[in-house]
């Protein structure tokens, strides 16, 4: 997809002014700034890998939802709003909101009870070495790849966008990433998530307004589309869900409630520890409860700058955009609709300040997939399996060079990702393979005591190897995406939520199974880590602006009212 | 935010980042105010009412979590 892109654009689409540059400039020397600040703080393992376990809710929360607010984000789902519609909001919305307040208020006691450095670090104290070193290799893999795409991805939206050289951009950005990380570990990872976060918002916020201006309000962006593409629904979340032919997605309600609200999302948000490595940052389990609910008001919001422009490009753009795979000379592809409309309405100064949002986008992408990389690999490979006992320092030295290592690997898979047109596709599946039957693992060793090692090996086993199965049958044969997605309308991304519905099912009837024949461990040992045996510090002398529970149910309330609006 | 380590808050630097940004920007969009760029809705001069506003928001950041002033 990204390739395609690189290899058909017709022509850089802006030019940059001396303020544009210097906006950027400024960006760089910025964070390499604090990056060289933070390095005389990141002392401990404690500080390089979890920045001091010392951020406060908001600094936690924001860095959590903006781990995944990378330009790949947002430029694929803008794509996604313009090839779908509204549709593609729900990622946002029902395959984030009750995740993120389902890790807030059930998940987060155990992983910081615990005291554990990461999500494998957590299944090797309930399940053992074999199931947390299987979650552990897979997961370093994938962020290892995700970072290498990161890279390439921002190389070519530079080249397609500037015009600038794809070496050249790889170069820097991983450069300064990598001096940055390496100095401050997660202090500088979540510190430029922050930045990130406002850059991104101020950046992308006006293209919105101003679309808004132009059309004269919904009402009228909604008649401009209807006018441009008649006979197609792109502005009803819901109500084109009841038959797999209604919608452009070829998507059936029940693939996104259980596909991807019950699982896909339940899964990536509370067990990928990208994210929520920045939630294990904080300073208390509060802090810690409150980060993931914090994050959910702003995640919520996102679709704002970023379906939105998408939904107001099918309104006003003079041009049709193409899938990628389709794309020829002189015309575009979804995914450049964000560059199309921030060239729409932004001149010098505020094109700069777009291109910046987008490149510390990537940029953070890079820093938050090679920093969990580091932990991982430290904590869950390196400590268990080839150097048991060292000193703290060692592993805070191991931390700094992996940095470094898995940047250069990035860079390697970076280039690899040019010989491969529709990379980001298998990515995602990739993701899919391991995240959804993780969830179920996760999700039964801290509310079922009786679960064994085995059960949960054999289960996380099971899940993703059918999860393999399935991606590979219905890529050979269109037959199986009938009988797994139930439909054989169903288009990538609703076979991917049946995919991980059906893998997580897999995953916990399997481990049922096992852990029925098999012996359970001792509650001596279970203690923290399974909930009828933890006790989680209760709340009822607190006022209900302070409690978790409180916002939680509120960030539940206003996303009900969404759907209700856009039904 | 780092009671331990007693850094710089990141609210600050986020205030420095909109400071510097909003006062660009706004120059910019004052520079260009007489001849707009071919941009569309450029005769609301987004840039500068965009650019104040980052300028106004990064200096009370600034200001509220200086490192040099007392909690």
């Amino acid at each position: 997809m990204i390739a395609m892109m690189a290899s058909t654009a017709p022509t850089t689409l802006v030019h940059l002014s001396a303020v544009d540059l210097g906006i950027i400039a400024f960006y760089f020397a910025l964070v390499l700034g604090i990056g060289f600040y933070l390095k005389r703080f990141a002392n401990t393992g404690e500080d390089f890998f979890l920045a001091g376990r010392e951020m406060t809710a908001w600094v936690a929360g924001l860095a959590f939802v903006s781990a995944n607010l990378g330009s790949l984000e947002l430029l694929g789902w803008a794509g996604s709003a313009y090839q779908y519609g509204i549709l593609a909001a729900h990622w946002y919305w029902i395959g984030a909101i009750p995740a993120m307040v389902f890790l807030g208020i059930v998940m987060m006691p155990f992983y910081y009870i615990s005291k554990t450095h990461s999500v494998p670090g957590y299944l090797q104290l309930r399940y053992g070495s074999a199931t947390s070193a299987l979650s552990a290799v897979t997961f370093a893999i994938m962020t290892i790849l995700m970072s290498g795409v990161n890279m390439y991805a921002m190389a070519v939206v530079m080249k397609v966008v500037l015009g600038w050289n794809i070496n050249f951009s790889i170069w820097v950005s991983s450069l300064t990433v990598g001096i940055y990380v390496a100095s401050g570990g997660l202090f500088s990872a979540i510190f430029n998530e922050v930045l990130q976060f406002f850059l991104i918002w101020f950046g992308a916020l006006l293209i919105p307004i101003l679309g808004l201006i132009e059309t004269g309000g919904w009402k009228g962006m909604v008649a401009r589309i209807q006018q441009n593409f008649p006979g197609q629904d792109y502005t009803h979340a819901w109500s084109t869900l009841g038959r797999f032919q209604d919608n452009p997605m070829g998507m059936h309600w029940t693939g996104i409630v259980f596909g991807l609200g019950a699982v896909q999302a339940m899964g990536y948000w509370t067990t990928d520890f990208l994210v929520v490595q920045r939630v294990l940052s904080a300073k208390d389990i509060r802090s810690a409860k409150m980060a993931p609910i914090i994050g959910s008001y702003f995640k919520m919001a996102v679709p704002l700058i970023v379906i939105l422009p998408g939904l107001l490009g099918l309104a006003v753009l003079p041009m049709h955009l193409v899938p990628a795979s389709s794309l020829q000379p002189g015309q575009y592809s979804y995914n450049e609709v964000l560059p199309l409309m921030l060239a729409r309405y932004c001149g010098p100064g505020l094109l700069g300040l777009g291109i910046t949002a987008l490149v510390a986008g990537f940029m953070a992408g890079m820093a938050g997939n090679v920093s969990a990389f580091a932990t991982v690999w430290t904590y869950d490979i390196y400590r268990p399996f080839l150097r048991k006992t060292a000193p703290d320092q060692h592993y805070v030295s191991m931390g700094r060079w992996c940095t470094l290592i898995g940047l250069v690997v990035s860079i390697g898979t970076a280039y690899l990702a040019m010989g491969f047109a529709s990379i980001m596709d298998y990515v995602q599946a990739l993701f899919g393979f391991f995240i959804a039957p993780l969830f179920g693992t996760v999700l039964l060793g801290m509310l079922w005591k009786r679960v064994s090692r085995a059960a949960g090996f054999c289960g996380l086993l099971a899940g993703t190897l059918s999860s393999v199965t399935m991606f590979t049958l219905m890529k050979l044969d269109h037959r199986w995406v009938g009988i797994f997605a139930l439909s054989p309308k169903a288009q990538g991304l609703a076979q991917d939520m049946y995919q991980a519905l059906w893998a997580c099912v897999t995953c916990v009837v399997v481990t049922v199974l096992v852990t029925l024949v098999t012996k359970p461990r001792p509650d001596e040992e279970l203690k923290g880590l399974v909930y009828a045996l933890t006790e989680v510090a209760q709340e009822e002398h607190t006022s209900f602006l302070h409690r978790p529970l409180f916002w939680g149910i509120t960030a539940l309330a206003a996303l009900l009212v969404l759907q209700i609006i856009f039904w | 935010m780092s009671e331990k380590h007693h850094i710089i808050q990141v609210w600050f630097f986020v205030g420095v980042l909109l400071l510097v940004y909003g006062f660009l920007i706004l120059a910019s969009g004052l520079a260009e105010w007489s001849h707009p760029p071919n941009i569309v809705l450029a005769e609301l001069h987004a840039p500068v009412w965009w650019g104040a506003l980052m300028l106004v928001l990064g200096l009370i950041y600034c200001i509220k979590f200086s490192p040099n002033r007392k909690p």
